[in-house]
C-alpha cells in the first residue's frame, strides 16, 4: 500500500516543482474530408474536427481534477492540409479559407492550439505544397490559434534546398505580416528536417498520413522536478547523476502514461504515443537550462554544455522507456530560449550564442527554438540556418527544426515579448556574412551515405 | 475498486480530522486508514478512502473538500490512487 511520504512527494512534485502533463493531443486524420468544391471541403473539416474533439477539453479537465494533476494544454493536430486541400485549392488564398476553417474549429472545441497547417516537401513540391506554403504568411496572420510546420528533408531523401529557399522567404514574409504584434506569427511556424507522425508538441504537430483515423498523444514535461532531484546529488559522480535523472524521468512518464490511458478510455479513442520531453516553460523553476546548470556549469552556453545536455537527454529516455510501452514524437529536451528562463538569462548576459544552441540540437530534441533574430536578416541567411539544422537532423538521423523570429523592427540587445507559454527573449546576434549563392544553386541535397561512420 | 487518496497539510489546529471526518460520512464516503505526522507544528495526514458510493460526483468531491480546507486554513487534496501507485510501483 503507498504510504504518506510516497503521496508527499508526489504532491511536492506538482505543487512546489511544476509537475505538469504540457498536452493532450487529439490527432485527427481529414483524408475523409477531401472534396473538389472548395466550401464542401470547408463544411466536412469544420465538423470532423468538432465532431471528434468536442469532449476533449471536458475530458481533460476531469482528468485533472480526479488525479489533482495539471494538463496544462489540450490542442489537436490535423492531416498535413496540403494533401487535404490538393483538390480543392488553386491559389494560396483558397489555402488560406481552410486556415480560417481551423481556427473556427479549435475555438469551437476551446482547445489553445491546432497543428497540421503543413506541407511534407523532403523531396519535391507539388502544386498544392507550394500554394500551401505561399500561403503560410497570410493564414498565420489570420488567424490566432492555427500552427504551420514544413518538411524540408530527411535522413533517407536528403534535403530539398528549393523548399529551404522558399521557405527562408516565408518565414521572412510571416515575421512582415506580423509585425505588429512583434513577428508573432513566426512562432507558430516550425521547419522541420525528419519530422516525426505523432508529435503532440506544437507548433509542429500533425497527423501523420500513417496513424490511424484519431489518436490520442500525451506530452510530459518535469524539468522542475528533475532540477530538484539532482539538487540533492550534488558533487556526487556521473554515475550517480545519471540514476538520479533516469529515476525521476521515469516517476514523471508514469504520470504522462496514467494520464494518456485515462483520455483514451474516456474518449473511446486509441492511444498512441507518450512523447518524453522535458518541456521548459518560462516559469521561474521549469527550467532546462537550471538542470544544466545545477550538474556544474555556471552558465549554460559554458564549455560543457553540450555533454551535459547529451547525458541529460539520454537518461531521459532510458527512464522513460521503461515507464511507458509506447515512447514516440520527438522525445528529448527542449531547448526553446524564449520559453526557459535559464536560457533567456544566458542569452541576455552573453554565455549562449545561437553556434552554441546548434551545437546543442546535436544532442538533443528539437532544434533552433524559439530564437528572436533582427528583422534585417535576410531571407538567404534564414534558409541557411534551416539548411545547417536540417543538415545535422539528416545526418545523424533525428528530427531537428528551426523556429526563429526575425522581429521586424527590432535589433540585437531589443527585448520581444510574446506572451503567455511563449515567453520573451532578447534579440540574438546572427553570423553577418551571406550564404545567398549558396541557397540559390536550386536542387536538392542528396540523401547521405549511412557507412563509413567518422 | 479504485482507492482514493485524501491529504490535509496544512498549520495543525483543534479538530481538523472531525471536520474532514463529517464531510466524508456526510457524503456516504468510508475511511479505511488513516496516518498522521506533525512535523514542526505542520500538520500532515493521509487517509485512503473508498469514495466508490458516495453521493457526490468525483469532481464535486474534489471541490468541496478544497473548499472546506480553505475555511479550516489547510491544503485538503482529493486524488485517485492511481497517480501515486503508478509513480512509485513498477
Amino acid at each position: 500500500m503507498i504510504n504518506i511520504f510516497e503521496v508527499n512527494e508526489t504532491n511536492n512534485m506538482i505543487e512546489k516543482e511544476s509537475l505538469d502533463v504540457r498536452t493532450i493531443t487529439l490527432g485527427i486524420s481529414l483524408l475523409d474530408c477531401c472534396d473538389a468544391d472548395l466550401e464542401t471541403l470547408n463544411q466536412k473539416i469544420y465538423n470532423k474536427i468538432t465532431t471528434v474533439a468536442k469532449d476533449l477539453v471536458k475530458t481533460g479537465e476531469d482528468i485533472e481534477l480526479s488525479y489533482g494533476i495539471p494538463i496544462v494544454n489540450k490542442r489537436i493536430s490535423v492531416t498535413p492540409i496540403a494533401l487535404v486541400g490538393g483538390q480543392a485549392c488553386r491559389t494560396p488564398e483558397d489555402f488560406v479559407t481552410i486556415a480560417r476553417t481551423l481556427d473556427a474549429a479549435a475555438k469551437a472545441t476551446g482547445v489553445n492550439f491546432l497543428g497540421g497547417y503543413s506541407a511534407l516537401v523532403s523531396k519535391g513540391m507539388t502544386a498544392a505544397d507550394e500554394n500551401l506554403i505561399r500561403s503560410i504568411p497570410m493564414a498565420l496572420k489570420e488567424t490566432e490559434r492555427v500552427c504551420s510546420s514544413v518538411n524540408i528533408g530527411s535522413t533517407k531523401t536528403g534535403i530539398n534546398m528549393d523548399a529551404v529557399k522558399l521557405m527562408g522567404e516565408i518565414v521572412l514574409a510571416t515575421a512582415q505580416a506580423t509585425k505588429e504584434q512583434d513577428s508573432l506569427g513566426c512562432a507558430k511556424l516550425v521547419v522541420f528536417c525528419n519530422a516525426p507522425d505523432d508529435n503532440p508538441f506544437m507548433a509542429g504537430a500533425f497527423h501523420g498520413v500513417t496513424e490511424a483515423d484519431a489518436v490520442i498523444n500525451v506530452g510530459v514535461s518535469g524539468p522542475g522536478v528533475v532540477k530538484h532531484a539532482l539538487e540533492a546529488v550534488r558533487g556526487e559522480n556521473f554515475e550517480v547523476l545519471c540514476e538520479t535523472v533516469k529515476k525521476t524521468a521515469f516517476k514523471v512518464t508514469r504520470v504522462g502514461q496514467l494520464v494518456a490511458k485515462e483520455a483514451s478510455e474516456r474518449m473511446g479513442i486509441p492511444f498512441g504515443i507518450l512523447d518524453l520531453s522535458l518541456a521548459p516553460t518560462p516559469a521561474v523553476g521549469d527550467s532546462v537550462a537550471d538542470i544544466l546548470e545545477e550538474m556544474g556549469l555556471e552558465s549554460v552556453g559554458a564549455p560543457g554544455t553540450t555533454a551535459a545536455l547529451a547525458l541529460l537527454n539520454d537518461q531521459v529516455k532510458k527512464g522513460g522507456v521503461m515507464a511507458s510501452s509506447y515512447v514516440g514524437g520527438l522525445s528529448g529536451a527542449f531547448i526553446p530560449v524564449s520559453e526557459d528562463q535559464g536560457m533567456i538569462n544566458a542569452v541576455a548576459k552573453g554565455a549562449l550564442t545561437l553556434e552554441k544552441l546548434e551545437a546543442m540540437t546535436c544532442v538533443c530534441s528539437v532544434g533552433l527554438d524559439m530564437i528572436a533574430i533582427p528583422g534585417s536578416t535576410s531571407a538567404a541567411t534564414i534558409s541557411g540556418i534551416i539548411a545547417d539544422e536540417a543538415a545535422i537532423g539528416m545526418v545523424n538521423q533525428k528530427t531537428t527544426a528551426v523556429r526563429v523570429i526575425p522581429v521586424i523592427g527590432k535589433e540585437v540587445g531589443d527585448r520581444v515579448e510574446f506572451g503567455g507559454l511563449l515567453g520573451y527573449a532578447p534579440v540574438q546576434p546572427v553570423n553577418p556574412y551571406s550564404c545567398e549563392k549558396f541557397i540559390s544553386r536550386g536542387g536538392r541535397i542528396p540523401a547521405p551515405i549511412h557507412s563509413f561512420k567518422n | 475498486m479504485k482507492k482514493t487518496i485524501i491529504t490535509v497539510v496544512g498549520k495543525d489546529t483543534v479538530g481538523i480530522i472531525a471536520r474532514v471526518c463529517t464531510y466524508l460520512a456526510e457524503n456516504n464516503v468510508n475511511i479505511e486508514d488513516i496516518s498522521q505526522t506533525i512535523v514542526q507544528e505542520y500538520f500532515n495526514m493521509m487517509m485512503i478512502v473508498d469514495a466508490n458510493q458516495s453521493k457526490k460526483p468525483f469532481a464535486e468531491l474534489v471541490k468541496g473538500l478544497e473548499a472546506l480546507g480553505e475555511e479550516i486554513g489547510v491544503k485538503i487534496r482529493c486524488q485517485h490512487e492511481d497517480i501515486f501507485t503508478k509513480m512509485h510501483r513498477i
